[in-house]
C-alpha cells in the first residue's frame, strides 16, 4: 500500500514556541488515521501543514511521494473539514457544496447535480436552497463534509469535526463517518482531543504531547501497551503505579500502568487492599481501593456483589496487565 | 487529472497568487503601500512640516519668514498675555463643555443601555446617530435662529413672562452680553449641542458591559439605588465617560467656526490659528499655536489610556 | 422580583433621557419650519406666514447648484479613494500580525483625532511650500485623508466578525488568492464597505473646517453655507439649503444603519 502522507523531521516554531517538534509520521493510503492529544500538543498545526495553511520551519512533508514544500493549499488535492465548519455565509448550501467545482470551472448543471449527490451522501437531500445560518450544528457539519467530499480529494482532513456537537449526535456521526470512510476508501486524517473518539473510529492513532509525537499504533496497541506515563494517563483511565511499588510487584525499576478493568477481587492470594469508596456508573461500578499506600481504581461488572466501604479485600490481576512505562 | 495530488498552476492569476502566497510580507507590503504613502508620507509629512515651521520666526519689518531654528515664536506665544488668555479661555471652555456633555449624555446612555429593548433600542440608536451625523453648519445655523433676539427663545420666555430672567442673566459679567448669540453662554450652548452626541455612545457601551446581576448584588448587599449608582455604576461607567470626553474635549479645542458665528469677539485657539495663518501670514505663530492642542490632547490621551478608556471606544 | 422592578425606568431618568433627546432633535426640526417662512429680513419667530416661494428661488440660484455639484464631486471621489485605502488597511491589519499594526491604526485615526484645523493648516502650508495650486484635488486630498477612518472602522469590524477559516476554506477548495478575493472576501465585506462608503460620503459632504484651508476660492456647499452664516445675503435661500443639506445627509446615515444593523456598529464614534 502506498504512503499517503509522510512527515520527515517536521518542526514548526512560532518564535520561541516549538508547536511541532521533529515529527516523523507515515499515514498509509485508505487509512482512517487519528491525531490525538491535549490542546496545544501540536496536532492541529500538523494537520494545517498537511493542508498547506501552515509551513514547516524545518523538515519535509510529502503527499503520495511528492514533496509539497511551497505548494499552496489550493493546489493540493486535499480537502479539509474545519472545526467551525467555515461554511460561506453568503452562499446557500448547494452553492457551498459546489464551490470547489465552480472554481475548477465545472459547468453549472453538472456541478449542481454533483452537489446534490454529495448532499444525499450525507443525508441532506433537498437542503440545497437553505442558508447555512438556517441549519443546526449537525447539519452544518454534514454540509462541510459534503463540500469537501464533492471534490473527490485523495486525502480528507478533519479538524475536531465533532467537537461542537452534543454527545448523542457525536456518537451517531462517529458511526456515519466510519461508514463513509469505508465506502469511499479515501484516506481520512482527523484531529481530536477526545481519546474515546480516536479509539472507536481510527485504524491507527498518533499521540501528541508538547509538540512531539509520543506514540503511534492501533487503538488496541495504544490502549494496552502505552509507551509512557503520558499516554497511559491520557488514553483510558489507567492506574499509574509508582516505580517503588511496581518494582515490588514485577521487579522492574519503572512505573507501571494497570487498567482498572484488569483488577479482580479474589478470595485468597493476590494483594491486600482497603475499600475507600465506590460509585455507580450504570453498566459498571467503580471501587476506589488503597494498596500499599497507592490509590487504585477498580472497575467491576455491576452484577458482582461489591464489598462495603472500609472492607479489607484482596485484589489480583494477570501479570501481563501490569505494563511497564517509560518515564517521559 | 483529479488523481494528481498536486494540481499544476494554470494561467497568470495562479502564478501571481502563488508568488504572493509564498511571500506574505510582500502581500502585506503591497496592501499597505498606498495607504501608508497617502497617510504616512503626505499627511504626516505635512504635519511635521507644519511643526517644523513653529521653530522658524517671522521678521517683524519685512513680514518674511526667517528659516532658522529659534524658540522666539514659542516665547512670543507664552509671554504675550493675550495669547495666554486665548489658551486659557479655550481650555476652560472645553472642560466646561465636556462636563456639561457628560451630564446630559449620561441619562440618555443609561436609559438606552438598561431599559431600551428591541425596537426602542434601535430608535434610540438612530436618535443619537442622526443628530451626530447631521450637518455641522446646519446645527450651528439652527442655534443662530434659536438664540437670535427675535428668535424662538425670546418669544418663548416672553410668553412665559420670564424675559426679566434672561435680561438679568445677560447683564451678568463675562457670561452675559448684548444677546445670547453674542455671549459666551451662546458659544457654550452650541458647543455642547454639537459635540454632546459623541459622548453618548461610549458611555452606553461602557454601561452595557455592566451586568445587571452586579446591580442586583449591590442592592442585595443593602445599598440604596443612590449608593449603587455612586459606588458601582459610576466607577464602571467612568472609562466610557473618559472615552467620550476625548471627543468633546478635542473637538472643542480645535473648533474655530462656532465661536466665530455665535459668541463674543474674544478669540479661541482655532480662531487665533486661522487669523495668524491667513491675514497676518504669520505661519510660525499659527504653527506654534497648533502645538498647544496637540500637546494637551497628547497628555489627555495618555491619561485616558492609563484609565483604560480605550477599551470603551 | 428585584429585576421586575428594575425593568421599569425611574420617572426622573425617563424625563432626563427624553429631554436630552429633545434637546438634540428640536433645533434640527426648526430648520424645516424656517425653510417655509415668508419673513426674509430676520429670524423672526413665530413665522408671520408660510410659503413655498423660496424653494423655487433656491432652485434657480446657479451659485447654489455650483456649490452642490462641487460638493457631490468631491465627496464621490474622496469616498472612492477612502474605500480603497481604508479596506486595504483593514485587510492588512485584521488578517495578519505584523510589526507596526498599532502604528497603522494610529495613522488612520490621527486625521480625526487631531482637531480639523491642524489637518487643514498643515495641508495648506504643504501646498504652499510645494507650489500646488488649489483645485478639486486639493480638497479631495484633505477629505479622503479623514474619510479613510470611517471605511476602515467598518471594514475592520466586519473582518473581525468574519471567520478567518472562510479564506482558508476557499483556498482549501481550490481557489487561488484572487478567486478567494472575488468569491469569498468581497461578498462578505460588501455591505460593510457600502456602509463605510455612505458614512464617508456624508462626512465629506458636510466637512467645512479642513475645506476652508484647502479650497482656495472654490465653494463647496458647506463653504457656501459658512459664508452665508458669517455675512448673510439672502436668509430664506440659506434656510432652504440648510433643509436640503439635512435631508441629503440623513439618507446615507439611514442606509449605512440598514446595511450593518445586525452586528457591527456602523458609525462607531468616528466622525
Amino acid at each position: 500500500m502506498q504512503v499517503a502522507v509522510k512527515l520527515s523531521g517536521v518542526s514548526r516554531h512560532f518564535e520561541e514556541v516549538r508547536a511541532v517538534d521533529e515529527v516523523d509520521l507515515e499515514i498509509a493510503e485508505g487509512e482512517f488515521f487519528a491525531m490525538l492529544g491535549p490542546s496545544g500538543s501540536g496536532k492541529t498545526t500538523c494537520l494545517r501543514m498537511i493542508a498547506g495553511f501552515d509551513h514547516p520551519s524545518s523538515g519535509e512533508i510529502s503527499l503520495f511521494g511528492q514533496s509539497v514544500v511551497g505548494v499552496p493549499p489550493y493546489r493540493r488535492n486535499v480537502n479539509t473539514v474545519f472545526q467551525d465548519y467555515a461554511l460561506f455565509p453568503h452562499l446557500d448550501v448547494a452553492a457551498n457544496v459546489a464551490y470547489g467545482l465552480m472554481i475548477r470551472g465545472v459547468d453549472k448543471a453538472t456541478r449542481m447535480r454533483q452537489a446534490e449527490e454529495a448532499l444525499s451522501l450525507v443525508r441532506l437531500s433537498g437542503y440545497g436552497k437553505r442558508k447555512p445560518s438556517q441549519l443546526s450544528g449537525g447539519q452544518r457539519q454534514r454540509v462541510a463534509l459534503a463540500r469537501a467530499l464533492v471534490n473527490k480529494p485523495r486525502i480528507l482532513l478533519l479538524d475536531e469535526p465533532l467537537g461542537a456537537l452534543d454527545l448523542k449526535l457525536r456518537e451517531q456521526m462517529q458511526e456515519e463517518l466510519k461508514e463513509l470512510q469505508r465506502s469511499l476508501g479515501i484516506t481520512f486524517v482527523f484531529v481530536t482531543h477526545d481519546q474515546g473518539e480516536a479509539l472507536s473510529m481510527a485504524d491507527r492513532i498518533a499521540i501528541f504531547n508538547l509538540g512531539k509525537l509520543v506514540q503511534t499504533g492501533t487503538p488496541t496497541e495504544i490502549y494496552h501497551h502505552p509507551r509512557n506515563l503520558f499516554v497511559a494517563d491520557f488514553v483510558g483511565s489507567s492506574n499509574i503505579l509508582p516505580a517503588s511499588l511496581a518494582s515490588k510487584l514485577n521487579g522492574r525499576e519503572s512505573p507501571a500502568s494497570l487498567r482498572p478493568e484488569a483488577i479482580r477481587i479474589v478470595g485468597e492470594g493476590g494483594h491486600p487492599a482497603t475499600v475507600l469508596g465506590q460509585s455507580f456508573l450504570g453498566a459498571t461500578r467503580r471501587l476506589t481501593v488503597e494498596m500499599d499506600g497507592t490509590r487504585l481504581n477498580v472497575l467491576l461488572p455491576n452484577q458482582v456483589d461489591t464489598p462495603p466501604v472500609g472492607a479489607e479485600i484482596r485484589i489480583a490481576w494477570d501479570n501481563e496487565s501490569l505494563h511497564p512505562l517509560e518515564e517521559v | 487529472m483529479s488523481d494528481a495530488i498536486i494540481i499544476r498552476p494554470s494561467g497568470f492569476g495562479d502564478r501571481l497568487s502563488d508568488v504572493l502566497w509564498r511571500r506574505p510580507t510582500l502581500l502585506i507590503g503591497l496592501m499597505l503601500a498606498a495607504p501608508v504613502l497617502w497617510l504616512g508620507v503626505v499627511y504626516v509629512g505635512s504635519l511635521v512640516a507644519l511643526l517644523v515651521q513653529s521653530f522658524f520666526s517671522i521678521d517683524e519689518f519685512t513680514g518674511l519668514i526667517n528659516r532658522q531654528f529659534t524658540l522666539k515664536t514659542y516665547r512670543e506665544l507664552f509671554t504675550s498675555p493675550a495669547n495666554l488668555d486665548i489658551i486659557l479661555r479655550t481650555v476652560l471652555t472645553a472642560a466646561c463643555v465636556t462636563i456639561a456633555s457628560a451630564m446630559i449624555a449620561f441619562p440618555i446612555a443609561y436609559y438606552a443601555a438598561r431599559y431600551a429593548r428591541g425596537r426602542w433600542k434601535a430608535l434610540f440608536y438612530l436618535g443619537v446617530m442622526l443628530p451626530l451625523w447631521s450637518s455641522y453648519l446646519v446645527k450651528i445655523y439652527a442655534w443662530k435662529l434659536i438664540l437670535a433676539k427675535e428668535g424662538i427663545l425670546s418669544w418663548l420666555l416672553d410668553k412665559l413672562y420670564l424675559n426679566w430672567l434672561l435680561e438679568a442673566y445677560l447683564s451678568l459679567p463675562l457670561i452675559g452680553g448684548n444677546s445670547l448669540s453674542v455671549s459666551y453662554t451662546g458659544t457654550f450652548i452650541v458647543f455642547v449641542y454639537v459635540w454632546m452626541p459623541f459622548m453618548i455612545l461610549p458611555i452606553q457601551a461602557a454601561l452595557e458591559r455592566v451586568p445587571s446581576s452586579m446591580l442586583d448584588a449591590s442592592s442585595d448587599l443593602g445599598a440604596h439605588p443612590a449608593q449603587t449608582f455612586r459606588h458601582v455604576l459610576l466607577p464602571l461607567a467612568l472609562p466610557g465617560v473618559v472615552a467620550g470626553s476625548i471627543f468633546t474635549f478635542s473637538l472643542t479645542l480645535g473648533d474655530y467656526i462656532i465661536p466665530q458665528i455665535i459668541g463674543s469677539s474674544r478669540l479661541f485657539i482655532g480662531q487665533a490659528v486661522y487669523a495668524h495663518q491667513g491675514t497676518a501670514g504669520n505661519i510660525p505663530l499659527a504653527a506654534a499655536f497648533t502645538v498647544v492642542p496637540i500637546v494637551i490632547m497628547g497628555f489627555y490621551l495618555w491619561m485616558a489610556k492609563r484609565q483604560g478608556a480605550f477599551d470603551a471606544l | 422580583m428585584r429585576s421586575d422592578l428594575q425593568n421599569r425606568a425611574p420617572l426622573g431618568l425617563k424625563i432626563a433621557a427624553a429631554a436630552g433627546l429633545l434637546f438634540l432633535h428640536l433645533p434640527i426640526l426648526l430648520i424645516f419650519v424656517y425653510a417655509f417662512t415668508t419673513e426674509d429680513k430676520s429670524y423672526q419667530w413665530p413665522p408671520p406666514g408660510f410659503t413655498l416661494k423660496w424653494l423655487g428661488v433656491t432652485w434657480n440660484r446657479p451659485d447654489v447648484w455650483e456649490a452642490l455639484w462641487l460638493s457631490v464631486k468631491v465627496a464621490t471621489i474622496s469616498t472612492i479613494i477612502a474605500l480603497v485605502l481604508g479596506t486595504l488597511c483593514a485587510a492588512a491589519v485584521a488578517r495578519t500580525r505584523f510589526f507596526g499594526r498599532e502604528t497603522i491604526s494610529l495613522l488612520v485615526i490621527l486625521p480625526i483625532a487631531l482637531p480639523g484645523i491642524i489637518t487643514g493648516i498643515s495641508l495648506r502650508s504643504a501646498f504652499n511650500l510645494m507650489d500646488i495650486p488649489f483645485s478639486v484635488w486639493t480638497i479631495v486630498l484633505g477629505h479622503a485623508t479623514f474619510c479613510v477612518v470611517v471605511v476602515y472602522n467598518n471594514a475592520v469590524a466586519r473582518f473581525r466578525r468574519t471567520s478567518a477559516s472562510l479564506i482558508e476554506a476557499s483556498m482549501d477548495l481550490g481557489a487561488n488568492g484572487f478567486q478567494t478575493l472575488r468569491h469569498v472576501v468581497l461578498p462578505n465585506i460588501a455591505t460593510a464597505m457600502l456602509a463605510g462608503g455612505m458614512l464617508a460620503f456624508a462626512l465629506s459632504f458636510d466637512e467645512v473646517i479642513v475645506t476652508t484651508f484647502t479650497a482656495g476660492q472654490q465653494a463647496t456647499l458647506p463653504i457656501w453655507m459658512l459664508e452665508e452664516l458669517v455675512r448673510p445675503r439672502q436668509r430664506p435661500v440659506t434656510n432652504v439649503v440648510a433643509m436640503v443639506v439635512v435631508l441629503v445627509t440623513l439618507l446615507p446615515i439611514l442606509a449605512a444603519y440598514y446595511f450593518t444593523r445586525d452586528g457591527d456598529n456602523p458609525a462607531g464614534h468616528g466622525k
